[in-house]
């Protein structure tokens, strides 16, 4: 009598897990695959999939059964049976759970050694986080050279980008900080993930194999922009990644032909000045919360730039500044005056250090200048 | 006249006085301090309100009255030691003073905490709605920054954890036969901290700059550059922590001390060993949370640069500190839980909880393990990596005691004689779900899958399973299942039960989709994602709209049931522990005789067994097995 529920249930069990594992493995869960670790951490997690269902049936399974089967009828006053315990089913639920929480941890540092493991031939890339924007330092010469140790500051040898672009098949050690709070570097595409901690350099280490365009995301809370601090990814093969880099390494060359700075400039070095300006735009993630048509940005998170001159008119006057004045006042020190409208306290304070006054005032210049509505 | 002896009277109007004078001594303080200095601005807000918020809520207790009674003995002024003039309540106004009876206490303490259970849930929905369709819609994103932050903050300190030391207040002392808690005016001041701490969290989205921002977890160095806000969240953190622990120590007194005779450690009930694992939790692991917000309180406000990397700060420190605190509040937001589970499954399953001594060990073992695995939070964080396969080690062997717990309370179901009760319905749903919290928890703590979906709406996923398919299910299992001991009155059943089936569904319909945008790369605290993303975000939000909703049906109930519900038995549910013995709601110092307690507290289906006996009177819990008739009332 007894024998035949556990063997129903038993059987009822299998099944349910049987199609519970088919259906589990048949979603889709990851997004693509893109570098050398992504198979190895899906696998892992079809691994897991394959362990927990069961669990989950068992457990289900022992819960329906015993309420269809022992629900009480009405008017049911009786007590169950006063089954205390049972030695034997309590050292194999806690051996039988043991051994296999242990394979998975052992099953797990293989497969975490495995995605760390260094690689020969790696070329070495930083990766800077700031509110609200990525860049990137590559090595001018050379695949395997070092773009600095100092992680986010500039230095001769290295050209820097708002775009990571990496070379299919090519390892790719990257070594990653912050400027300003802890950020968190991510390609979904890639299965791998670290904080950008500030006064600390992390690192990561992938293999990219597949060509693509993918997004790098910042999955550590940043402040009020933090949704919005996206980058995008290439992975070209060895050529373009050369050609690339030839152009990033000139940038002059490569960002001079711009569209819409041109229309009022006086001589050549006021176009030269918003050509820089532009290209301060980009470089500092200005674009991650202000709109900006002629930099094709379109952040939401600060005001929109595309009216600066008529509202740094405004505002100046209330102030008592001239236009310029104020927009060089508000990038330097953002916390004097804040749009009504815009939380105080969230444009990043830290520009006044990072740029040179030459900078920012070829940063104001080109504002003005694109700025006109 | 009549102002005057109300102003020296303890109470709420004396509190509001209390509040003016701590504000003005506040501000009193700091103007003259930064006068003296010569500070400029002398009047300035930041440094007024940091003040404030520790002088305003001390100036509202002491005008409540919470430290009457120990400054008159301090003072050397005469003192009745067996004062029970704030024991117990006759009026609903007894419930708005400084009481000392723990069954009033508890039930402060529930109410309070629905209370901020309510406001979390009514920010969740605003999130919900903001995040229904890609692109900004609703709020601003410094708000919705603040939501999460508060919802999280809210649902934490200010419901899961205290409303479980609420529901022990209430019943903790009746199961061990106790007259009250061991420091009854301890307990009252630990209550009166918890609606100050709550108040701040409320009120920081009326400080410049808006509420903090920086999710629960307040990680530095955001949180020391951000506005005002933040400091509500770090001096909030204070007042509810010190609650936490004045309780703790209390339910460590009471339990080691007040046991009724008889009473040995291997026959209390599980929900004692529970709230006794607990607490030595709380008091182990609460200061260091308390420290981590210390340290932020002092980097803001004096420029201490713990976490100021230019003045040699460490960043890292901030979050080995605050998680050696905040994974052990995992378990001691879910020990009580397991606690409630074992009562309600026995008693309605009419069956001795299997295993009852691995229960409790297993309680234990958590306990333990619970310390060893905080840096699984920080796979992804930087720290010292040899630090992570330990940690990952140990997070996968807490699996083993969990499982013991799930096992044993399904071998208690087996052969039982199962009520389906809404308790029960409750108590079932929260073995599934917390089955499946715990299975993600597992592949979680596998540290090349963590590292993928670390900080994705995957880890959103697995908490909501873990606390609100675990922990609120336990609780609402505990709330209906001791509704008629706090009320003297039933609850309705088909709403119960009407409210039990449409919250499992729609719980799992709002969370479940979230662990397929988690993986497929949608990370957390975002307030706009990509388009990729639109289809299940709009189905997870109007999933939790309906959600939302059913907690109505229980509002509804409970209020309804409290008013006008049949009055309740002393024991409806024939259980054998010693809070059913008495009447519902129990007596004013709850036992008019003391127990003596003679065997475990689940003996069903034992013949002639008993768990605690009255001289005076028969055995008030026979095995129900042939007779049928429930037990005798208390009739004395």
């Amino acid at each position: 009598m007894r024998k035949h529920p556990l063997a129903q249930m038993l059987t009822i069990g299998v099944v349910a897990s049987l199609i519970g594992i088919a259906i589990a493995l048949n979603i889709r869960w990851f997004p693509p695959a893109a570098d050398t670790a992504s198979h190895k951490i899906d696998t892992l997690y079809d691994v897991l999939l394959i362990c927990s269902v069961p669990i989950f049936v068992l457990v289900m399974t022992v819960a329906i059964y015993s309420v269809v089967k022992f629900r009480a009828k009405p008017g049911d006053m009786s007590d169950g049976a006063p089954i205390h315990g049972n030695t034997r089913l309590e050292i194999a639920w806690v051996t039988i759970p043991f051994i296999m929480v242990t394979g998975l941890a052992i099953y797990g540092w293989v497969v975490l050694n495995n995605v760390e493991a260094k690689k020969t031939n790696e070329r070495i890339i930083n990766v800077v986080g700031q509110q609200f924007t990525w860049h990137f330092q590559y090595a001018k010469n050379g695949a395997t050279a070092d773009p600095g140790k100092n992680c986010g500051q500039d230095n001769p040898n290295e050209v820097t980008t708002n775009t990571l672009v990496l070379q299919k098949d090519q390892p790719v050690y990257f070594r990653i900080c912050s400027k300003d709070v802890i950020h968190s570097f991510w390609v979904p595409e890639f299965r791998l993930k670290q904080d950008a901690v500030p006064g600390i350099n992390t690192h990561m280490r992938l293999t990219p194999n597949k060509l693509g365009n993918y997004t790098v995301v910042c999955t550590e809370l940043c402040g009020l922009g933090h949704s919005t601090m996206r980058s995008p990814v290439h992975v070209v093969n060895s050529q373009q990644f050369a050609t690339w880099l030839r152009q990033q390494a000139a940038p002059t060359a490569a960002q001079a032909p711009s569209g819409g700075g041109g229309g009022q400039a006086g001589g050549g070095g006021a176009a030269a000045g918003t050509a820089q300006g532009k290209q301060l735009f980009a470089s500092n993630g200005c674009g991650g919360c202000h709109t900006l048509a002629d930099a094709g940005a379109n952040g939401t998170v600060g005001p929109n730039l595309n009216t600066i001159d008529a509202s740094a008119a405004k505002f100046g006057k209330q102030l008592g500044q001239t236009p310029q004045q104020y927009i060089f006042t508000s990038i330097k020190n953002p916390t004097a005056f804040t749009v009504p409208g815009f939380p105080k306290g969230v444009m990043p304070s830290t520009f006044g250090q990072q740029l040179s006054p030459q900078q920012l005032n070829a940063l104001v210049k080109y504002l003005m200048s694109v700025g006109k509505g | 006249m009549a102002y005057a002896a109300r102003l020296k009277a303890p109470g709420l109007f004396r509190a509001a006085f209390g509040v003016l004078l701590g504000f003005g001594f506040g501000f009193g303080l700091v103007v003259g301090l930064r006068a003296l200095s010569n500070l400029h601005p002398v009047i300035k807000t930041d440094p007024i309100v940091t003040v404030e918020l520790i002088t305003v809520p001390f100036g509202f207790l002491f005008g409540l009255g919470a430290f009457d009674y120990w400054f008159r003995w301090a003072s050397g002024a005469p003192t009745i030691p067996e004062d029970h003039s704030g024991h117990g309540a006759k009026s609903w106004r007894d419930y708005f003073r400084v009481n000392t009876d723990h069954k009033v206490i508890g039930l402060q303490y529930i109410c309070t905490t629905f209370f901020f259970f309510v406001c979390g849930g009514l920010m969740a929905m605003l999130m919900r709605a903001e995040l229904a369709a890609p692109g900004m819609q609703f709020v601003s994103p410094n708000t919705f920054n603040g939501l999460f932050s508060v919802h999280a903050s809210l649902m934490i300190f200010l419901f899961i954890i205290p409303v479980f030391a609420g529901i022990a207040n209430y019943v903790l002392p009746l199961m061990i036969g106790a007259p009250d808690m061991a420091f009854p005016r301890l307990n009252a001041l630990s209550y009166w901290l918890l609606p100050i701490a709550g108040i701040m969290m409320l009120a920081s989205f009326f400080a410049p700059g808006g509420s903090f921002a920086t999710g629960w977890t307040a990680y530095a160095p955001l949180s020391t550059d951000t506005p005002l806000g933040q400091t509500f969240f770090s001096m909030a953190v204070q007042f509810a922590g010190a609650s936490s622990v004045a309780t703790a120590l209390n339910f460590l007194v009471t339990i080691i001390t007040m046991r009724a005779p008889g009473m040995t450690f291997w026959r209390m009930p599980l929900l004692v060993w529970a709230n006794f694992t607990t607490s030595l939790l709380v008091v182990i692991a609460t200061p260091f949370i308390a420290g981590s917000q210390f340290f932020l309180i002092l980097d803001r406000a004096m420029h201490f640069n713990f976490f100021d990397v230019a003045k040699g700060g460490d960043i890292l420190m901030y979050q080995h500190v605050f998680w050696f605190y905040s994974h052990p509040a995992v378990y001691i937001m879910m020990l009580p839980g397991f606690g409630i589970i074992s009562e309600v499954i026995s008693a309605h399953a009419r069956k001795p909880v299997f295993g009852y001594r691995m229960m409790a060990f297993s309680l234990m073992a958590i306990v333990v393990l619970g310390f060893t695995v905080w840096a699984h939070h920080m796979f992804v964080s930087g720290m010292f990596p040899w630090l992570r396969v330990p940690m990952m080690i140990t997070t996968m062997l807490i699996a083993v005691p969990t499982g013991i717990k799930i096992f044993s309370w399904l071998a208690t179901l087996w052969r039982g004689v199962i009520h389906l009760t809404t308790p029960m319905l409750f108590a079932l749903g929260f073995i599934t779900m917390f089955t499946l919290g715990g299975i993600s928890g597992i592949m979680l703590a596998v540290i090349p899958f963590d590292i993928h979906v670390s900080d994705t709406y995957f880890v959103v996923a697995h908490i909501h399973y873990v606390l609100f398919g675990g922990s609120v299910f336990t609780i609402f299992a505990g709330i209906y299942h001791w509704f008629p001991k706090m009320t003297g009155r039933m609850y309705d059943e088909s709403l119960g039960r009407l409210h039990f089936w449409l919250s499992f569904i729609f719980f799992n319909l709002t969370f479940g989709p979230m662990h397929f945008v988690g993986i497929d790369g949608m990370p957390r605290r975002v307030a706009d994602y990509a388009h990729q993303y639109a289809a299940w975000n709009a189905f997870i939000s109007v999933s939790a709209f309906i959600f939302g909703m059913t907690f109505f049906i229980f509002v509804y109930n409970i209020v309804t049931s409290w008013r006008h519900g049949p009055i309740a038995a002393a024991n409806p549910w024939r259980a054998h522990t010693l809070e059913w013995q008495v009447s519902s709601p129990p007596p004013i110092f709850n036992f008019d005789e003391v127990p003596t307690v003679v065997g475990g507290p689940y003996e069903f289906g034992v013949p002639g067994a008993v768990h605690g006996v009255f001289k005076e009177r028969v055995p008030v819990t026979t095995a129900a097995g042939g007779g049928g008739a429930p037990p005798p009332v208390n009739t004395e």
